[in-house]
């Protein structure tokens, strides 16, 4: 009896575990997209990399 | 003793479902024939966009585009080209948010992509240049 309700336990923990991995997988990746912008964004603005580092990167709007 | 080998297999289990969404995130793609050819447009028109952007006549949104800020300045011969130009170039950036989203395999991801161009074209913005605070205001750069 006491095994049987451990064994569920358990089944109830990996299935809640892998919802979660699932989950983590439709967040919008912030800091990847930010990288593709920034590839993106210097090739069309024709913006080289010295150039960049002697400039102060972000700004507070 | 079957309990326990129940519970490793299920932690080697979880040790793999998490470790596929870590390789998928890592990048986003975006080398597609697609992308690079609304990139190779865009930057064409850059030339003709830079000056327009200096002298404040146009300015970058807060959604990702471009927009007319100050018609008076540019000068009135140039107004209408300068309408074709944001007109081309929001249509080309609409289409670069769309491409993405879709190379990836996640189309409801556009609008994310949007806002995150929409910060760093300002973030990446000559000094000078204008561009839309949160509240929709002008701000020069």
């Amino acid at each position: 009896m006491n095994r049987r309700l451990f064994g569920f336990t358990m089944a109830a923990g990996a299935v809640l575990a892998l919802a979660g991995c699932v989950t983590i997988n439709i967040y919008f990746p912030a800091a990847a997209a930010e990288k593709a912008a920034d590839r993106i964004i210097d090739e069309v603005w024709q913006i080289k990399k010295g150039e960049e580092a002697a400039k102060p990167p972000a700004t507070t709007k | 003793m079957k309990i326990g080998h129940w519970f490793r297999t299920l932690l080697m289990m979880i040790a793999f479902a998490s470790a596929l969404p870590v390789h998928a995130q890592a990048n986003l793609e975006i080398n597609t024939p697609g992308i690079a050819a609304i990139q190779s447009s865009m930057t064409q028109r850059h030339g003709q966009l830079a000056p327009l952007y200096g002298s404040g006549g146009v300015g970058l949104t807060r959604d990702g585009n471009v927009a007319l800020r100050d018609p008076n300045a540019v000068p009135l011969a140039q107004r209408q080209q300068a309408n074709s130009l944001i007109a081309a170039e929001n249509q080309d950036r609409a289409a670069l948010y769309r491409e993405i989203a879709r190379a990836n395999n996640k189309p409801e991801w556009e609008n994310d992509i949007r806002s995150t161009f929409a910060q760093r074209w300002i973030d990446k913005a000559q000094a000078g240049w204008y561009y839309q605070n949160a509240s929709g205001a002008w701000v020069r750069k």
